[in-house]
């Protein structure tokens, strides 16, 4: 791709991100470090049961008490807020039930932090407890009562989707295996807490909020329906944000609390959670089980596949609907299947909702899919690369359930683990106690169809030029670290021919940016990148125009590169950039702002069967990696040794950004196949702090190689695809794999935390002790 | 009536501050964190839990590093306290903020100020740590956008360049 490469300037060079300085000099403000001294404090008091109906709350002690400006219940705000308009059915602060522990149930406003807790515990609450359940199995019991009314058997959501003839392709394979997988319910374990200022000015009753948030816009949304108010009294301003991984995609309790608090408060409100508050907050990835069941023939193609999920919702949906329904759409897209059946439930219990995280919907299912392809690999005797090899896409193509995929690096990728991990040497040869493993995964660059969807472009971007000679991008997308401000700066500049550093970005301020839909589903770079190209088209078209008219040339006459417009083909006149902005802001009549927008077609938005939208996108990210793995059979300890990963990302606008955030995916990954998980006792959760819920440390994280595959996509941004999710899901299965690899043993359940590898390897030696036994009996 | 709580309260606690002398009043028991943050506005100092968990606070006191979260002010009187906004000199980066730009340590950025001061006190003790020195060092900070790769390859930059002139 060195040809591609070489004809670009600026994308393609590895960039440090825009606004690095700030955030190595401590100088980046993130929500929390906005916080004015004269804001009120705001607190939230959480439910202590986990199903309860609400009798009463009293809160007239506390409202009494000195210092406290305000105190709120669900009586305050009467409408719900959610993501998908068929499934708003949460409300900020409980009203008539409550369905998990730690849900909000009232909030104060006070002078100080310690006015606030202690109006917290004057606040009287009285419940009729209700049956809890938190188990999808107890949840689904035929006694169970409804956490809610219009949810029958407690299920959220079921999916039925079949494509293709899979009775059939069970009755021609060779060999059909079926496993049962589980993974436990994981957290993002972002590093900022949530929080968020309001700024309520009663005077002219208007809101401002600052938030950790990853979707201004539906944050917007829903503080106009929870407030009542005019979108246009509200301002949506995202400050620095600490990580989202999905976090922050959908609007926060605590963020509409804080907007509620500060109009009954009449001022200012500074809210920040605890860590265990953030935890309580939740939207992280469901418990979820997997039933899958493939079809091999001898030579290793993949002929039918069926899958059941059930997952874990919490109490409330959230994304969930979009969850099971992803999960089951991206059994499609990464290999050549012919039959592939998928039933998924969604499942209600009295829980912390979950919601998208990293990789949404497809993580877990991914596991459970290339696990058990590598197992009947094994038993079939064929290698796990020439398993994959043998299903490979050829794109362009389009999926049973209606995916178009316009390019297909997976083939690459391949080549590359194979190489680089020693594969054909070292797999089986490690010696005891060591493994090699390997698996593929993908995503999506961006939902092609938006959540709220009303007709106007998917992404929008301004570029303004003025007497200064500077442009400023301004953009609605969230910079939530990925880089996304920095990837635009590239695709402006490198459009326009100028300086990176003649570009800055102004971003996700409701007041001043166009509206983006948020960073969710790795859409940012593909979209709003595609959206920046056209915006800094727009603006060349006029600066060509003015260069063309002072140089008295046709425009079709005029190049522009490093800041010099020049006529083709002759050595003499030529324009620097400050001369042709000049000329173009006297032609224009003053400063320029142009548009640029992106919409993704709809002969990409996906099937037409119910759910069909779910999984499409116009394109997909490829990734196969390999893990190797060092396991002491006497303490259960695996350590992770080394992971060669491979990505098709179609191009690196950024490759340096690209590194960091396929390191972070592999990484994440491995966070949740070595020890993530979260636990709760009785709906208690006793994971809710960064001890009790274990991110990997420096200390037991590989070494991450990688390679940047670049099968440059005919849609995307300079041939851009996603960078940041892709890769996460091969992990958890190449690991599982690696373990395989090094003790014969399948691993079915995630994380594998020592205590249960032990459980397995003893459950293994009793099994093979009994068979012995049988032997010698008969 | 003089309002004796309120008097009692509060102490002058002095103490140096990234190279400068501060008195500043202090309530009993207020953390250091606090301090910086709320007290002084210096706010590139993180909290990012609720005590001891992630390392996002952590500054150097005395040349070492120290969990801002879990000190109380009132034990820095005398002593010689460092924060990320002190390690730019004369508008110059650090060797490890010029580094965990460049070769991006930082992603979201919020663990990234403990993380430089965690990394700037090992290397104060141990210019030319190996990669088990700077795990080992680095030990108590907590990231999650960057699986710690690239991390370490700053911290190993910063290392080179602040000892080949």
């Amino acid at each position: 791709m060195s040809v591609i490469r070489n004809r670009y300037a600026i994308v393609g060079q590895p960039t440090p991100l825009i606004d690095g300085i700030e955030k190595v000099t401590g100088t980046a403000k993130y929500t929390a470090d906005l916080f004015p001294k004269e804001a009120l404090v705001g607190r939230i008091l959480r439910s202590p049961h986990s199903h309860a109906r609400i009798i009463h709350i009293d809160t007239e002690a506390a409202r009494a008490l000195p210092g406290v400006r305000a105190v709120i219940t669900g009586a305050d705000c009467p409408f719900t807020y959610g993501v998908l308009p068929v499934a708003m059915n949460e409300y900020p602060l409980a009203r008539e039930y409550v369905r998990y522990r730690g849900e909000p149930l009232a909030a104060v406003a006070a002078v100080n932090e310690e006015t606030a807790v202690a109006a917290l515990a004057l606040i009287r609450i009285d419940v009729e407890e209700l049956p809890a359940y938190y188990t999808t199995a107890a949840a689904r019991a035929p006694d169970a009562i409804a956490l809610h009314a219009n949810k029958p058997g407690n299920i959220e959501r079921e999916v039925h989707h079949r494509f293709g003839d899979v009775e059939g392709g069970f009755a021609a394979a060779d060999l059909v295996r079926e496993g049962v997988y589980r993974c436990a319910e994981v957290a993002h374990g972002q590093m900022e807490l949530n929080a968020a200022l309001v700024d309520y000015e009663p005077e002219r009753d208007h809101v401002t909020i600052w938030s950790t948030t990853q979707v201004p816009y539906y944050l917007h949304l829903m503080l106009a329906r929870c407030l009542a108010m005019d979108m246009s009294r509200i301002r949506v301003i995202k400050p620095f944000v600490g990580g989202g991984f999905g976090a922050r995609v959908e609007t926060l309790n605590f963020e509409i609390i804080a907007a509620l608090l500060a109009r009954a408060a009449g001022g200012k409100i500074a809210l920040r959670l605890s860590r265990e508050e953030t935890f309580l907050t939740h939207r992280g990835r469901p418990e979820t089980e997997i039933r899958l069941k493939l079809g091999l023939t001898r030579a290793g193609k993949i002929i039918a596949c069926a899958c059941e999920v059930v997952q874990r919702g919490g109490a409330y949906s959230g994304y969930g609907i979009i969850t099971i329904l992803y999960a089951g759409a991206l059994l499609h897209g990464l290999y050549a299947i012919p039959a592939i059946s998928y039933d998924g439930f969604r499942v209600n219990v009295n829980l912390p909702p979950c919601g998208a995280m990293r990789g949404h919907g497809s993580v877990d299912v991914r596991f459970a899919f290339e696990a058990l392809l590598d197992s009947m690999a094994r038993e079939i005797g064929l290698d796990p690369i020439a398993v994959r090899r043998a299903n490979l896409l050829a794109a362009p193509c389009q999926t049973m359930n209606g995916l178009r995929i316009e390019s297909y690096g997976l083939g690459e990728c391949l080549d590359w683990v194979e190489r680089a991990s020693g594969w054909r040497g070292r797999r089986g040869r490690l010696g005891p106690g060591r493994g090699l493993g390997m698996a593929c995964s993908h995503y999506v660059s961006g939902a092609a169809k938006p959540i709220h969807w009303t007709g106007e472009p998917h992404a929008v971007v301004h570029l303004r030029l003025d007497f200064d000679g500077g442009i400023t991008l301004l953009t609605g997308a969230a910079d939530i670290g990925q880089g996304s401000s920095t990837v635009m700066t590239q695709a402006a500049a490198e459009v326009l021919g100028i300086r990176l550093d003649r570009v800055r970005v102004i971003a996700a301020d409701s007041m001043l940016t166009p509206k983006d839909n948020g960073s969710y589903s790795s859409r940012v770079t593909f979209m709003v990148g595609n959206a920046t190209i056209d915006a800094a088209r727009a603006l060349l078209a006029r600066l060509t125009e003015a260069a063309a008219e002072r140089l008295g040339v046709a425009q079709s006459m005029i190049v522009c590169e490093n800041e010099v417009f020049y006529v083709a083909a002759d050595d003499g006149a030529s324009l620097s950039f400050a001369e042709v902005a000049q000329a173009a802001l006297a032609r224009d009549g003053g400063a320029i702002t142009v548009k640029g927008s992106f919409s993704c077609p709809i002969e990409f938005q996906g099937g037409t069967h119910k759910g069909g939208a779910v999984g499409a996108t116009m394109g997909f990210s490829y990734a196969a990696q390999a893990v190797e793995v060092a396991v002491d059979a006497e303490t259960g300890m695996v350590t992770v040794e080394r992971v060669w990963v491979a990505q098709d990302c179609g191009f690196a606008i950024n490759p340096l950004a690209v590194e960091g955030q396929i390191q972070g995916a592999v990484w994440m990954g491995m966070g949740q196949a070595i020890g993530e998980e979260t636990r709760y006792e009785n709906g208690l959760p006793v994971h809710a702090s960064l001890l009790d819920y274990r991110v990997p440390t420096i200390v037991e994280s590989p070494p991450i190689t990688l390679h940047i595959v670049e099968s440059i996509d005919p849609n995307g941004p300079f041939g851009a695809k996603e960078a940041s999710e892709g890769a996460l899901a091969g992990f958890l299965p190449a690991f599982a794999n690696a373990i395989a690899d090094a003790l014969g043993l399948d691993i079915t359940t995630l994380p594998i935390t020592p205590d249960r590898l032990l459980d397995a390897l003893a459950k293994r030696q009793r099994a093979q002790r009994l068979a012995k036994a049988m032997e010698e009996i008969a | 009536m003089p309002d004796d709580k309120i008097a009692a309260r509060k102490r002058v606690l002095a103490f140096h501050l990234n190279g400068s002398e501060q008195e500043i009043l202090v309530a009993d028991h207020m953390l250091l964190l606090d301090t910086l943050r709320e007290t002084l506005g210096m706010t590139g100092t993180k909290r990012g839990c609720d005590g001891g968990e992630c390392g996002a606070c952590t500054v150097l006191i005395d040349g070492r590093p120290r969990l801002s979260c879990l000190t109380r002010a009132e034990e820095c009187a005398g002593h010689h306290v460092e924060t990320i906004e002190g390690l730019a000199t004369n508008g110059q980066m650090s060797p490890l903020q010029r580094a965990f730009h460049e070769r991006l340590g930082t992603q979201c950025g919020y663990c990234t100020p403990g993380m430089i001061m965690a990394a700037e006190g090992l290397l104060r003790a141990q210019p030319m740590p190996d990669e088990r020195a700077i795990r080992s060092g680095l030990a108590g900070n907590l990231c999650r956008c960057t699986g710690y790769v690239k991390i370490i390859e700053a911290v190993q930059e910063a290392a080179g360049a602040a000892t080949c002139p």
